[in-house]
């Protein structure tokens, strides 16, 4: 299911530094997640939720225990008009999706419609109201990390990094 | 033909020639976390399956975040930092030390042309000495603990030129409020900034700082900045040799900005966005229940200075904390007599510490409250309840403003006034 979310959703906003100071077990904080912007919207990231939103996605501070406490949270993909670099980079590193969509297409998707995102074809459908819209493409090597579940799993698996051999 | 970010991510990845879009390779000259970060880094590392770090005496950690500790389960943070960095034979600069992004470079660790990587968002601040010094998440930097390498694809450099000289009590902070108000929080996302022109070679290492340290708030990846005299006296005094790199004078800009310091007044921004930037004069007179004036964004002995020549014989009317960045801003402010004028005007002075700024301790804020805080970063409840708003502003805004309870023009306490 969509959970609808606007622009400049900044990682604090996520999981506020109050409390990512009081444990380390990333499944403990999935409590406190949004808490400052909606502290009901913790109860609809369920499994296979998907996150839509617009600008910047993810800005601000670099802690990891934002991308990582929604997908704890069960966040299966988060779609924006575009995301901050280091929550970017840091999804890949923990084998998050997060892609990228026009403002157009994610101003159309609505709250708590069904929606799904597909790396494999490069899609991302909203069978509630049909529509569909082409991903913009992950370059290959973070598409593999993505496909193992993250750089851990992938080093764990190839004991090597993609990068070892040429980025592309 | 290069920027400088080409040029350092080139030679940084064996390369001959890089340019924007490109994926690199580089091999990195520092990396760093602190007590908000590190851990996460630890357990990436323990995720990795790699339990050595690649070079002991290039990866460092800090207790600054929350220190000294204001619970036993951070304490127990700190307990797992000191035992990781003893283990491995690396460097931990602890309780008391100070900021990661004064200390680092206080040090010695940071070398124009460099590469350093931080397991903190204002990582950025590095380019203040040429670097390219860019923030990471945990699992990045503990890929670059433990293997002393990092892919970046190489950015578009946006060129932003700053001429003229500032007003009294016009900071090096209003500069950069000014172009954040202009480019807006998500302007320079994935993008390298080069500031330029007369007003930035005139500048201190404490200002240039300033404005380093603010690029990622408009989501910029790096803020490598061309030395100035004062940086390379600053470096010639803490490290032996060093090459700096110049843009090459048909570089490829993205974009290039102008702005006039001459025209510059101070500035705040508003909540709860960095970008919501405003005159000092259009919020004038709005009470506030606290000032900060410390942080890496603004906590440095030109700050501390600052504020004490504005409060200097006078008292403050509302709570207002002053944190050195470093003990070696600490000290040097005891020996000037700052904290001495700034304890006798009412100010309560902290040790060496983020303190507030990111909500962990020392002078949180309650319901509906109002700061004003020389950091970097207003959002909804980052310094404490929810329903707290934050102005950010330079030191000089910070100090009028404690000094009169309310938002304050401190142009009214210069030279020329």
């Amino acid at each position: 299911m969509c959970v609808k979310l606007g622009d400049h959703i900044n990682t604090d906003l996520i999981i506020s530094g109050k409390y990512k100071y009081r444990t380390q077990v990333i499944s403990e904080l999935t409590k406190f997640v949004f808490e400052d912007l909606d502290p009901k919207l913790k109860d609809r990231l369920a499994v296979g939720s998907i996150i839509v939103a617009g600008k910047n996605f993810g800005c601000g501070s670099s802690r990891e225990q934002a991308p990582r406490v929604l997908k704890a949270a069960g966040v299966k993909a988060i779609v924006a008009e575009s995301f901050a670099r280091i929550f970017f980079r840091n999804s890949v590193n923990i084998g998050l999706p997060t892609v990228v969509a026009t403002p157009k297409f994610i101003s159309n998707v609505k709250d708590g419609d069904t929606i799904s995102v597909d790396l494999v074809e490069g899609k991302i459908v909203d069978s509630e109201r049909k529509l569909i819209t082409d991903i913009k493409p992950y370059p290959q090597f973070m598409l593999e990390i993505i496909k193992e579940g993250g750089i851990s799993d992938y080093y764990r698996k190839y004991k090597m990094f993609p990068w070892d051999k040429e980025l592309h | 033909m290069s920027t400088i970010v080409e040029k350092i991510l080139a030679k940084s990845s064996g390369k001959k020639k890089v340019s924007a879009g490109d994926f690199v390779v580089s091999n990195v000259d520092v990396v760093f976390a602190h007590d908000g970060t590190a851990l996460l880094a630890i357990e990436s590392m323990e995720e990795l399956g790699i339990n050595k770090v690649f070079d002991q005496k290039k990866v460092v950690f800090f207790i600054d975040h929350a220190a000294p500790s204001p619970s036993p389960q951070i304490s127990n943070i700190h307990l797992s930092l000191r035992k990781f960095a003893k283990q491995q034979g690396m460097r931990l600069f602890d309780v008391g030390s100070g900021i990661c992004h004064q200390v680092l470079p206080e040090e010695g660790y940071v070398k124009p042309g460099g590469i350093v990587i931080g397991a903190d968002s204002h990582s950025v601040t590095h380019g203040a000495f040429n670097a390219f010094a860019t923030g990471v998440g945990s699992t990045d930097a503990a890929l670059a603990m433990a293997t002393g390498k990092l892919w970046f694809k190489v950015p578009e450099t946006v060129k932003i030129t700053v001429d003229a000289k500032l007003g009294d009590m016009v900071m090096s902070k209003d500069i950069v409020l000014q172009v954040l108000g202009t480019v807006k929080a998500d302007g320079l996302t994935y993008e390298a900034v080069e500031y330029h022109g007369s007003c930035i070679d005139d500048l201190s290492v404490d200002s240039r700082m300033t404005i380093a340290n603010m690029a990622v708030e408009m989501g910029a990846k790096a803020c490598p900045m061309e030395l100035n005299q004062q940086t390379e006296s600053w470096l010639k005094a803490r490290i032996d040799s060093f090459e700096a790199v110049k843009a090459d004078k048909d570089a490829k800009y993205s974009e290039e900005l102008h702005f006039d310091a001459g025209k510059l007044e101070p500035m705040v921004a508003a909540p709860s966005n960095v970008d919501n930037v405003k005159n000092v004069r259009e919020v004038e007179g709005l009470e506030v229940d606290q000032v900060f004036i410390g942080s890496c964004t603004n906590g440095r002995i030109e700050d501390i200075r600052t504020a004490a020549r504005i409060l200097e014989r006078k008292h403050v009317k509302v709570r207002c904390i002053v944190i050195p960045a470093s003990r070696k801003i600490y000290m040097e402010a005891l020996k000037a007599g700052y904290l001495e004028k700034l304890v006798s005007a009412g100010c309560t002075v902290g040790p060496p510490t983020c303190g507030p700024c990111i909500g962990a301790h020392m002078g949180l804020l309650g319901e509906e409250e109002v700061a004003v805080s020389t950091s970097n970063r207003n959002f909804t409840g980052r310094m404490g309840a929810s329903t707290s708003k934050i102005f950010l502003a330079s030191p000089a805004t910070a100090a009028a403003t404690a000094l009169e309870g309310k938002i304050a023009d401190p142009r009214k306490y210069g030279d020329i006034a």
